[in-house]
């Protein structure tokens, strides 16, 4: 019995694998051994020079993407914790009559995914001039009613003992949330903000939408460009992915135990 | 009054970007849905109901809701069965589990866009050369057309497994919370009650995870009805999208921002009845639980 799990979950895990090796070797072979008649599992021979060939081909701006898409990851993460954190706070923890009011307006917004509404969300963006613009990517996605839902959550349940001894001390609302609210939640703040720089890294639809110029380029449009268009060699999509997932790769085995947190936190509580 | 300037210092910059980020987007849009919108987003010409009543008559956009009824079918119930199946494996072992976890859940570090390019020109490219029909090889039979074919339409099955691999770890993880949430007590009960295993996954452990299993069905629909990035990656091609299997965003996005030209009212008006729509399968879902 205990044999048979373990067979069931080392091929499920195989399995699972087997999407990232094919973007690896795909991505490091000649473009012969993808589309050979008689393809095999391992390669003949790895090409390390295709990573030279892909970074020099002028036709594809990967470091230009990268680096737009960890600045939009970046700014998106840091915009969406402090605004949420703060809203959250607020929200949890200040007494004031229209309070409920507030509530209301910010929960309603729960049940509409942004990316149902992309449509009036361009109309807006553009007439504010920022298509193809940084504004234009990063600021829209930094209002997300359910990370300040999910902040108020958390800190009705943050110890009120902490709190008062600061109030005690002569801290304001302000000074409280800096100094006693936020340098003892780092593990949730660190929690929300893995799932909000994964988020963002792989968020397509928006950036497809927005981004329109070649030097607006979010990675993943810039990889989705040449998919559709199959319009460079195959090896160097495939290098090209591999490099863009790089940078997750490593956010998930550092950060693996904030993720899970993250995920569990916002799954169920949504 | 003091606490009323401490409450709007801290959700103030929130509150107005929800207005002007949320709010005022539908707002124009409810507006747009009634204006003849072509190429413009200040428009002269109204029409009444005539956009809604487009939409609504309108073969591809109902086709389109048709399409994301499919998708539905397979995919959630697919979803929450294997998730289920994984978190209940997993959680069962002792000798490598964060290892097994890990590996479920490393999909959801990889983008649409990325898994649909291993999908599309790697597992089930159509040539002799991709994985699946390498594997068909074989069995001595023929290549299949794995994108592009519509009878039978194999490009459910290259955008449904696709999408399992990315989604199944983190609906794994939830289940894994909410089954280590369920007190140890319940199941040794169980065990002097005389339950066997399966007894005891039927009493204990589904009635236990009801919150989590309703939670995870209303994450996978409303995942299933935004889908997008797949379809767009997968079956798009330079020369186009073809008319068959296209869910309501692909319909809106090629509606309102295609290059046919950009239509704003029709566009407007199918945002507001698919926000429509999910807002009442929300509040259904809402008083479902309540009950």
């Amino acid at each position: 019995m205990k044999a048979l799990r373990y067979l069931a979950l080392s091929v499920a895990a195989a399995l699972f694998l087997l999407p990232f090796y094919l973007v690896v070797r795909n991505g490091l072979v000649s473009e012969a051994e993808i589309s050979a008649t008689s393809w095999t599992f391992l390669p003949s021979s790895v090409r390390w020079e295709n990573f030279a060939e892909l970074f020099s081909d002028p036709a594809v701006p990967l470091v230009r993407s990268m680096v737009n898409s960890l600045v939009v990851a970046v700014l998106q993460t840091l915009g969406q914790l402090l605004l949420c954190s703060l809203a959250g706070y607020g929200l949890a923890r200040i007494p004031y009559r229209y309070a409920n009011v507030v509530f209301y307006f910010v929960v309603a917004t729960l049940m509409i995914p942004a990316a149902v509404t992309f449509v009036p969300t361009f109309v807006v963006v553009s007439t504010l001039g920022w298509v193809s613009d940084l504004r234009g990517l990063v600021i829209p996605g930094l209002f997300s009613g359910f990370t300040a839902f999910l902040f108020r959550q958390y800190f009705l349940g943050f110890p009120r003992e902490l709190e008062e001894a600061a109030r005690i001390d002569g801290l304001g609302h302000w000074g409280t949330f800096w100094r006693v609210v936020v340098p003892n939640s780092r593990g949730f703040f660190a929690a929300l903000g893995v799932i909000a720089f994964v988020t963002s890294w792989n968020q397509f639809l928006w950036p497809l939408v927005i981004a329109q110029d070649q030097d607006s380029w979010t990675v993943q449009v810039a990889l989705s460009t040449f998919l559709t268009a199959q319009s460079i060699n195959v090896h160097e999509l495939f290098l090209a992915a591999a490099v863009s997932i790089t940078p997750l790769v490593v956010v998930f085995v550092v950060m693996q135990r904030w993720l899970v947190r993250g995920v569990a936190e916002s799954g169920i509580k949504g | 009054m003091r606490h009323g300037r401490a409450f709007w210092l801290f959700v103030g910059p929130f509150a107005a970007g929800l207005l002007v980020f949320v709010y005022v987007p539908i707002g124009w849009s409810l507006l747009l849905s009634f204006f003849d919108a072509r190429n413009t987003v200040t428009p002269t010409e109204f029409v009444g109901l005539r956009n809604y009543a487009d939409m609504l008559t309108d073969g591809p956009f109902l086709s389109s809701l048709g399409t994301f009824s499919v998708f539905a079918a397979f995919i959630v119930p697919l979803t929450f069965v294997l998730a289920l199946a994984l978190a209940l494996l997993v959680n069962q072992i002792s000798f490598m589990q964060a290892f097994f976890r890990s590996v479920f859940f490393l999909p959801t570090a990889c983008s649409y866009v990325v898994a649909s390019l291993v999908w599309k020109l790697s597992i089930f490219n159509g040539l002799r050369s991709g994985v699946a029909n390498t594997v068909l090889g074989w069995f001595g039979a023929d290549p299949v057309a794995w994108t592009v074919s519509t009878s039978p339409p194999w490009y459910w099955l290259v955008l449904v497994t696709l999408r399992l691999w990315l989604q199944l770890g983190f609906y794994m993880i939830l289940f894994i919370a909410g089954l280590q949430r369920i007190p140890v007590v319940l199941y040794e009960a169980a065990a002097l009650d005389g339950a066997r295993s399966l007894q005891a996954f039927r009493f204990v452990t589904l009635p236990q995870l009801r919150t989590t299993s309703v939670a995870v069905l209303l994450l996978l629909l409303i995942g299933a009805y935004q889908a997008f990035d797949e379809f767009y990656n997968v079956l798009g091609t330079d020369r186009g999208y073809p008319p068959f299997a296209r869910p309501p965003l692909i319909y809106l996005y090629y509606t309102a921002l295609g290059s046919g030209g950009q239509d704003f009212g029709h566009g407007s008006a199918g945002a507001v009845i698919l926000t429509l729509l999910i807002v009442g399968v929300t509040l259904l879902q809402g008083r479902v639980v309540r009950r």
